[in-house]
């Protein structure tokens, strides 16, 4: 981290046309990453950017930093890898909702509990993309697709949720159409240390087009979605006349004016961990709004760096590598 | 108490009982102390894939066989001189493979009716004089013996019978005049903190050595004299250890840091193990969450300059498929091992076989070469780990390091090298902010690519999984170019042809028969053939060490013979590759019992295809 020049978007823009489709929620998701990363600091030959496969997963071509599009699945045990090798190195994963919640769901929860310190974007459409329209893991109950004609019978991930299990300890979510909340919410999980996960909801608009409408249309996204503050009471609704109050071990919405006021509501504090369940939880309510923000954060040790307190502990120890191979029951043959 | 002493050339001995008796422990202090004695040495444990089999059960039998001697060993040996059964079940799975005369060493105690029963007896065999006609029998009652000699120590009764493994070795150790101090020091080590556990055993130990001095039935103890060796520094050393210090050496010797990524499974796990213990030399261990993220961490490690480590056995090598493809089209060094275990699927885990050389040559999607090189014995797995190491960085390609089963928990006399005088390896980073940088540029001699690692300024790029286009390394669909590209993947596994050894042929270099081996039948084939040789024979013998490529003179020795014979624990599968390379008419010898050949055996096939 020694570049002190100020770099801009265009530094972080590789030479590689990109290729999604027109209307792509992927290319806000790109042009908001490549103007938050000049703002962090980190000089573009210290960021490594993983991915595995899917649409989204052809994010690290379209970065001019370090790149690694891996296979399906694996990118956050290929980023492990990376870190640990060179825990200087500003590790990224890109990974779509088949690839980190289907194929790969077992690296995505087994790097959330070591907390490697990186960075998870998962861009969730809630279909298959690039294999052209099968529902996914995070698609609604008796969604009618290629594969699933009568609707599909599997219960859908709530990737927060999910990151919550595997003890997370930077659970957040943004929308493409959101451009400032989701570079701010980018710039907070790269300070973040440990692994950071930040689902992202995006527009497939050629196989599941409006997936995420209600909570993107201008005429009634503010009353379907709760955009939390760190402090700030859980205020939302277009008149910002509603808010959560705890209901005994449930949220519940409530009006402001004759029976609440603001002073009712619950003020979000990402550091407590039952709260961060409850908001997590609340995705599939039809009752509750759809939180975006940071649900939940936590200072825990990273794995990477233990690594490194060990490796120097045990360099405390002089040993050299004849003694090694020598052994404790060696002879000489004259 | 009279004693005689009679010079032997060459023991086989063979620990036999229940899988919880300590059979290994017991057999690997036997040949500690073998080596450091002076002889050459074999060993082959085999043992149950249940950690705990049922108590008393054939299928629970665990043992430790080793051949040693005053002249050259190569094998853990054929038949036994020496058989100790601690139970009736280990009496019944091995008293067939001890030679007529032999000694055989039974622990009494254990021929309880029940155990009788689990044995499959009718009648006890120890009732039977059919034992005592065919072999020298001592019986003993080790566990009261020892329980007896512990009845002042502060164990309990299953603590105490827990030392009968120190008696039996005591014994061993008598016959065959050895000093019983390494042990000793052993013992004192494993168990400092637990002072009451060391005397027992100790004690068990000294009790069955002095039995042996005391008791009539012995009458005579074999001293077996030191083997020649040329001059050096040795230790004794099992496979497994020899690939954790060829790695670290690879590492150390080469300022490269090491990574290794790998999920546990039998019988490769020992290299994760004594890996994570080279803290104090940068080695960095992950044990991941399963065999793929085992592999692809290693591949990220490779991406940012280290060498990247994973180590499996069959099943996790399948497993791992995708990712070797992924290292190969996108050039990067990797070691790959895999300690072979009998197949297919789960099939048998604690068992050697060869049955992986298919699997390492095609076993991926598209055209997808990759280097093979194979050990051939534990005291050449350095070597061969060091040499993985060597063509991955220098060629910046992924190898496949093939061991098995016998090799990784087998040991031997091994000279270790003087780490300073270990070769260097020749890199291919590229230069920081070097003009118009391309990952895919070759280096004209090896054809690797740059290794461009992040941290360095100006050389950021892009890899993955998609073809490459020549030289800029771009995504590219062009099909002249993925013709182009499949082709230089190939031609830079055949180039390494140039940086390898030649082979060497063991005898003559032409003749009626040649056999060629790989892997962990070096032992049997070299000894069946020297034996040949011995009688006159015309036969000679080669072991492959590099399988992909072949050394560069392969061709050319093959046609120097008449016939050549392929023994090999699988099916045929080298056969197979060479007789589609050179188009000779290669016989194959095969046998997949999950266990190595005899010497005999192949002596035997040799003779048959010299008579026909």
């Amino acid at each position: 981290m020694t570049e002190t020049i100020q770099l801009t978007k265009k530094d972080f823009s590789s030479d590689q046309d990109v290729r999604w489709c027109p209307g792509c929620g992927d290319y806000v998701i790109l042009a908001q990453v490549q103007k938050t990363f000049p703002n962090l600091g980190i000089s573009k030959e210290n960021i490594v950017v993983v991915s595995g496969i899917g649409c989204s997963s052809r994010f690290p071509y379209y970065m001019n930093t370090y790149g690694f599009h891996s296979i399906h699945g694996r990118a956050p045990a290929v980023a492990s890898g990376v870190k640990l090798s060179n825990p200087d190195l500003s590790v990224w994963v890109i990974t779509g909702d088949g690839d980190a919640m289907s194929i790969g769901g077992n690296h995505f929860i087994h790097v959330l509990r070591r907390n490697i310190d990186m960075n998870i974007l998962l861009f969730n459409n809630r279909i298959y993309g690039l294999t052209k329209g099968q529902y996914s893991p995070t698609s609604e109950v008796g969604k009618i697709t290629k594969s699933t004609p009568m609707g599909s019978l599997d219960h859908p991930f709530n990737p927060p949720a999910l990151a919550f299990g595997a003890s997370g300890t930077f659970i957040a979510r943004t929308i493409d159409k959101e451009l400032k909340h989701m570079g701010n919410i980018v710039a907070e999980s790269a300070k973040h240390i440990g692994t950071s996960f930040v689902e992202i909801y995006q527009n497939c608009n050629i196989f599941n087009d409006g997936a995420f409408s209600n909570l993107t249309d201008r005429e009634v996204k503010s009353d379907n979605v709760i955009a939390l503050e760190e402090g700030l009471p859980m205020l939302f609704g277009k008149e910002k006349d509603k808010g959560l109050i705890l209901d005994g071990p449930n949220f519940k919405v409530v009006n402001i004016g004759s029976d609440y006021s603001i002073d009712d509501l619950i003020v979000h504090n990402p550091k407590d961990r039952n709260l961060g369940l409850l908001i997590s939880e609340m995705t599939y309510d039809e009752n509750l709004p759809v939180p975006i923000g940071i649900f939940y954060k936590e200072d825990k040790p990273t794995y990477d760096s233990m690594m490194i307190d060990q490796i120097n502990k045990a360099k405390e120890k002089d040993i050299d590598l004849q003694s090694i191979i020598k052994g404790s029951n060696s002879w000489n043959v004259k | 108490m009279s004693k005689n002493s009679s010079s032997s050339e060459v023991v086989t001995i063979r620990f036999s009982g229940d899988s919880g008796d300590g059979m290994q422990l017991t057999g690997g202090q036997f040949s500690d102390n073998t080596a450091i004695f002076g002889n050459d040495l074999n060993t082959l444990p085999d043992f149950p894939a249940e950690i705990r089999a049922p108590q008393g059960t054939l299928y629970g039998v665990s043992s430790f066989q080793m051949q040693f001697g005053s002249r050259n060993i190569y094998t853990a040996g054929d038949d036994l001189d020496v058989l100790v059964a601690m139970n009736p079940a280990a009496l019944k799975v091995h008293v067939d493979d001890l030679k007529e005369h032999g000694l055989l060493i039974i622990n009494t105690d254990n021929f309880t009716p029940k155990n009788l029963k689990l044995a499959k007896y009718e009648e006890n065999p120890l009732d039977d004089s059919a034992l005592d006609k065919k072999y020298r029998v001592i019986k003993v009652g080790m566990t009261s013996l020892v329980t007896e000699a512990l009845k002042d120590l502060e164990l309990t009764a299953k603590e105490k019978a827990r030392s009968t493994n120190m008696f039996a070795l005591g014994l061993l150790y008598w016959l065959y005049e050895r000093d019983m101090q390494t042990t000793i020091n052993f013992l004192n080590k494993k168990f400092k903190n637990k002072p009451l556990i060391i005397d027992g055993n100790v004690k068990a130990l000294k009790t069955g050595f002095y039995y042996g001095e005391t008791i009539e039935v012995v009458k005579t103890t074999y001293r077996v004299d030191r083997a020649k060796y040329e001059s050096g520094e040795y230790r004794n050393i099992m496979g497994n250890q020899g690939i954790a210090l060829g790695l670290l050496a690879a590492s150390h010797c080469n300022d490269i840091g090491l990574f290794f990524g790998g999920y546990p499974i039998t019988p490769a796990s020992d290299i994760l193990h004594m890996l994570s213990n080279y803290k104090s030399f940068g080695v960095k261990t992950f044990q991941a969450e399963d065999e793929i993220a085992g592999i692809t961490s290693a591949i990220g490690a490779a991406f940012s300059g280290r060498l990247g480590v994973t180590a499996s056995s069959g099943p996790g090598i399948a497993l791992k498929g995708e990712a070797i493809g992924l290292a190969i089209i996108t050039e990067l060094p990797l070691v790959i091992i895999n300690i072979q275990r009998g197949g297919p699927s789960t099939g048998l885990p604690t068992k050697t076989e060869q049955s992986d050389l298919f699997q390492a040559m095609y076993g991926r999607n598209g055209e997808c070469p990759c280097v093979v090189v194979s050990a051939t014995s534990p005291s050449d797995c350095f070597e061969m780990a060091y040499e993985a190491s060597r063509i991955a960085v220098e060629h910046m390609i992924p190898v496949l390091l093939l061991s098995d089963g016998y090799i990784a928990n087998g040991s031997e006399p091994w000279k270790y090298p003087d780490v300073k005088e270990l070769p260097k390896f020749k890199f291919n980073y590229a230069v920081e902010n070097s003009e118009d940088f391309n990952p895919y540029e070759r280096n004209p001699e090896t054809l690797a690519r740059k290794w461009a690692i992040p941290g360095f300024k100006g050389l950021e790029h892009r890899i993955g999984g998609l073809e490459k286009a020549d030289k800029t390394g771009n995504v590219s669909y062009d099909p002249d170019n993925h013709h182009l590209m499949t082709q230089k993947r190939q031609e830079k596994v055949d180039i390494i042809a140039n940086f390898i050894p030649d082979a060497t042929v063991l005898g003559k270099t032409s003749g009626k028969l040649l056999v060629i081996g790989w892997g962990g039948t070096f032992g049997s084939i070299k000894s069946a053939v020297v034996k040949a040789q011995e009688e006159g024979l015309s036969v000679s013998h080669l072991h492959l060490k590099y399988i992909n490529p072949f050394p560069k003179n392969l061709g050319e020795i093959i046609l120097n013979y008449d016939k050549i014979l392929i023994p090999e624990l699988n099916m045929g599968q080298l056969l197979t590759v060479i007789r589609a390379k050179y188009l000779v008419d290669a016989q194959g010898y095969n046998s997949i019992k999950g266990k190595p050949f005899s010497s005999n055996e192949i002596f035997e096939v040799i003779k048959k295809h010299l008579e026909d």
